[in-house]
């Protein structure tokens, strides 16, 4: 049986147990329809043109964790932003981890989505907003349809959450070819301000396909900070969709930081619904091997006056590939608009390669819109210049490479985060140098 | 005239009416609509085709039968019943002229119109001119003196006559049957165009010049044009294209392949006027282009293109940078007004190592217009040291039109250097201000900054063209340029 078909019929076995009268149950049904229709994408459409999942899509991969595994916290530790005290929401195989987690109700609603669920008191929020932003495509569908875990965050009016939020999704691998379907709603009130991390980790080599949904609600003048660590196995495979809706005045930046993975993928959707809001998209991605990563994002600018800032740096080594697919779409009220894209890439072996495509649509006359592309090398006078002053090439390689990157880790606004990613790009390239000079 | 503002220049750009629409009377044979092996054949025994190009353009047929007409572009449009377009329109008068004045006077007032008085021209500009219409070849000027050097410029059907070993050589090298849609249709049914040949370090003396004209109603234009650069020789080599106002939209697929030998040069350039469609939408051409370019070691192709017309425009003249330290470039103004639609751009395909490539295009969308660019810089893996660099603007005027742009670059050697920048304004109101202040009144200073955003790409253009476009930018946005 195809994959496909497998799956939907799966759906219909378990229809009846996951939430058959809960609030959701007829957006599932016409999420299960959707993916019916659309499928997985392919390379024939043009979003997925240079991104391939057919060696991910096995026939045996199944959606449903047979057993439960437990993880150690002395084994994962690593993994947290242990530094700095942080609210902690934690899932292992899709599973919630009550022991690896600390939530909150206090003020603001720090918790699980499954217990949004279930919950009535939850019900105006979960009705107001949830598979309100995700589009029907395929992937997303799928999430919709089957998810039932993922993390609940609610800010209310004028609350800021006082350290940040870490969302952090762990597999075992105790059993093989699971496709786990993480759902994390997020809803952020007038005024609110939050700081959220999020983090997909395997904990052995076995294969793993997440297919995760995130929808972020930002209300007027709220600001939400979203930094995601991408550096995971070489045989974890991510398929990450976030989409998020911003209100007047509203700001929301989310950093992507990719240095792991087999095959990731990043579906980055900003609807700017209100005037003056501020979408900041910023990434680093430094891969080799034969890792792939995408970038696929998109700005949809629908109201006036507002501004947008993408930059995205890219290092490729090896047979890495690279990809980037930005889009700038404006309608035609959105005018006053300053909206700014760049995509810097450094190839650094001759079988990396990069695709880029930035692209601009536009129906409004009086915006400023810019955009901008480069893929080059290492400056070779710079590289001389520092090896004669007796630095070695590795480390003068690696300084250049860090100065590349660094405008986008500049604008992280959480230190303590900073100095990790400082030190994962050190491992990263293999150097002793602390970069937090 | 008063204070003149941008809203007063759109209002006139809406109004400005198309000045080529004028049908000409001359009798012409025409073949009854519809398409199939039988028109293919016919095609080719009246242009006395051997029997190789007749199976060719059969082989081209049976291709297009298998091919889905393309759907990815950013344009919308009714799509053309090819079954009701007439293939082969031409003026019947037919005779083989050795000099301007037995070209028949009707066919010369056309011209005149046109403003390319081949007299005029002949004395002022030294340009040779084959033009077609309806298809069809009707006059090659200048034959003789540019036979002296060697240089073969007749149109392709003679060629295919006359210069059989050449044609089966290189036609279809570049663009081959199946490339696409359009240029399959075009293998099967191109009923003329020209061809060029260029020997060996030579460098031609004067420009060469193809001018085509849609007359006939209800026909489609299917041209075929062969440019073959022999080593170290240049070219310079003009295109113009006008079609009659119309209430039906006609269809124009012409194939360009251009073949730089190495060491050669092509300098290719296009101004493109044909009938935009009136302002309400209605009529207009169908541009469904394919052009393309080989270079060989050390050869340059330039494409230099203005684009004011057609109601639809799909379009992407590119070049293969087969050789090392070959060199494409491609410049273009793309115009685009009331309902017209644009999907224009290049691709840059960098094989050899050392090669090198520019883009610049500027896009100007007014009215209720879409205009498009959508470009491909690929780097093979053997492509060391390539270098690209890609700029496009767009300028808009108006809320009611849209720019895009869609450039993909694909890059597969890290020694290669890309760069690609694109900007979207309007007329800032910052710099009519400025203009105002010295004393340069609003029509003035919007001529003064639309003409500096095409600068870069009129500077590019032969002399004789330059005056031309000049003229087609004034019909398109009159009142701008200066």
């Amino acid at each position: 049986m195809e994959l496909k078909d497998k799956f939907i019929s799966s759906f219909l076995a378990v229809d009846d147990f996951i939430d058959s009268h809960g609030p959701i149950y007829d957006i599932r049904n016409a999420a299960i329809k959707s993916f019916e229709e659309k499928g997985f994408p392919t390379k024939k459409s043009e979003a997925w043109k240079y991104t391939s999942l057919k060696s991910l899509l096995k026939n045996e991969l199944s959606i449903f964790p047979k057993q439960e595994n437990a993880v150690e916290l002395k084994d994962v530790r690593k993994y947290f932003l242990h530094d700095i005290d942080t609210y902690k929401v934690v899932f292992v195989d899709g599973k919630y981890s009550s022991f690896l987690s600390q939530t909150t109700h206090d003020g603001v609603d720090i918790c699980l989505l499954s217990a949004a669920l279930s919950k009535d008191k939850y019900l105006p929020i979960i009705e107001n907003y949830f598979n309100k932003v995700a589009p029907n495509d395929g992937m997303s569908s799928l999430n919709t349809a089957f998810a039932r875990e993922g993390a609940y965050l609610y800010i209310p009016k004028h609350k800021e959450v006082e350290k940040p939020v870490e969302i952090i999704n762990f597999y075992t691998g105790g059993e093989t070819d699971l496709m786990l379907q993480p759902r994390n709603l997020i809803v952020v009130e007038e005024n609110a301000h939050v700081q959220i991390i999020e983090r997909h980790q395997s904990l052995s080599s076995n294969a793993v396909l997440t297919n995760s949904v995130t929808e972020i609600f930002v209300g007027a003048r709220a600001h939400v900070d979203y930094y995601k660590i991408q550096n995971d196995q070489k045989e974890a495979s991510l398929i990450d969709n976030t989409y998020i809706k911003q209100e007047r005045g509203s700001i929301a930046s989310v950093h992507t930081f990719s240095f792991g993975g087999k095959l990731t993928r990043n579906n980055l959707n900003f609807y700017q619904h209100g005037e003056h809001a501020s979408s900041v998209m910023n990434g680093i991605t430094l891969i080799e091997d034969t890792q792939h990563v995408d970038h696929n994002t998109l700005v949809h600018h629908i109201a006036p006056n507002c501004t947008s800032h993408q930059d995205y740096k890219g290092v490729f080594d090896d047979r890495a590939v690279g990809v980037f697919n930005g889009k700038i779409f404006v309608e035609k009220e959105a005018q006053k608009l300053d909206a700014f894209q760049q995509n810097n890439n450094i190839l650094i072996s001759d079988k990396a390669t990069i695709n880029s495509k930035p692209q601009l649509e536009i129906f409004a006359d009086d915006v400023k819109c810019s955009h901008g592309c480069t893929i080059g090398q290492l400056d070779q006078d710079a590289l001389f210049y520092m090896r004669a002053r007796g630095i070695a090439e590795k480390e003068a390689k690696a300084l250049l490479m860090y100065a590349f990157a660094n405008n986008v880790l500049e604008s992280v606004r959480i230190p303590e985060l900073k100095k990790r990613i400082n030190k994962l790009i050190a491992l990263k390239m293999n150097v002793q140098i602390g970069f937090d000079l | 005239m008063g204070k003149f503002t941008e809203d007063d220049l759109k209002k006139e750009l809406e109004t400005k009416e198309y000045e080529y629409g004028f049908y000409t009377d001359i009798e012409s044979d025409t073949f009854p609509v519809g398409l199939n092996e039988d028109i293919v054949r016919a095609i080719s025994q009246k242009k006395e085709e051997p029997e190789w190009m007749t199976q060719w353009r059969l082989d081209a047929y049976r291709i297009w039968e298998e091919m889905t007409e393309p759907e990815w572009a950013n344009v919308t449009y009714k799509k053309p019943d090819f079954q009701n377009i007439s293939y082969y329109s031409a003026p019947s008068k037919k005779a083989k002229y050795n000099s301007i004045d037995e070209v028949d006077p009707e066919l010369l007032e056309t011209f005149n119109k046109l403003g390319i008085s081949l007299d005029e021209q002949k004395k002022l500009a030294g340009v040779a001119v084959d033009i077609v219409m309806d298809s069809v070849s009707v006059a090659t000027t200048f034959k003789e003196t540019l036979a002296e050097k060697g240089i073969i410029f007749c149109s392709i059907s003679e060629a295919i006559r006359e210069y059989p070993d050449l044609v089966k050589q290189y036609i279809g090298s570049v663009v081959p049957q199946k490339d696409n849609y359009y240029a399959a249709l075009n293998s099967a049914v191109f009923s003329d165009g020209s061809f060029c040949y260029i020997p060996k370090g030579v460098r031609c003396p004067m420009e060469l010049s193809t001018y085509f004209r849609i007359n006939q109603a209800g026909t489609g234009q299917f041209e075929r044009t062969l440019v073959i650069a022999d080593k170290d020789s240049y070219v310079s080599y003009l295109e113009g294209c006008t079609a009659p106002t119309r209430d039906e939209n006609q269809l124009h697929a012409a194939v360009v392949e251009l073949i730089a030998l190495d060491g050669s040069e092509i300098k290719y350039s296009t101004v493109q006027n044909w009938f935009p469609g009136d302002k309400n939408g209605k009529g207009g051409v169908y541009n469904f282009v394919t052009k393309r370019g080989i270079c060989e070691t050390g050869a340059k192709i330039s494409w230099t293109q203005v684009e004011t017309g057609s109601a639809v425009t799909w379009k992407y003249p590119s070049c293969i940078l087969k050789g090392d330290n070959s060199i494409g470039e491609f410049y273009s103004i793309a115009v685009t007004n009331n309902h017209q639609q644009a999907d224009t751009g290049t691709k840059m395909v960098h094989l050899g190592k050392n090669t090198r490539s520019t883009i610049i295009s500027k896009g100007i969308s007014a009215g209720k217009s879409q205009n498009s660019y959508r470009g491909l810089v690929k780097i093979s893996p053997r492509a060391t040291n390539a270098r690209n660099f890609s700029q496009c603007d767009s300028l808009l005027m108006g809320n009611l039109c849209g720019a895009h742009t869609f450039p993909y670059i694909e890059v597969n050697n890290k020694t290669a250097q890309v760069e690609h920048e694109a900007t979207t304004s309007k007329i800032g109101e910052d710099q009519i201000f400025y203009c105002n202040q010295r004393g340069i009144d609003t029509e003035k200073a919007i001529a003064l900054i639309v003409n500096g955003f095409s600068k870069e790409v009129l500077n590019k253009l032969p002399m004789e063209f330059a005056v031309e476009a000049q003229k087609l930018l004034e019909i398109s946005l009159e009142g701008s340029v200066g």
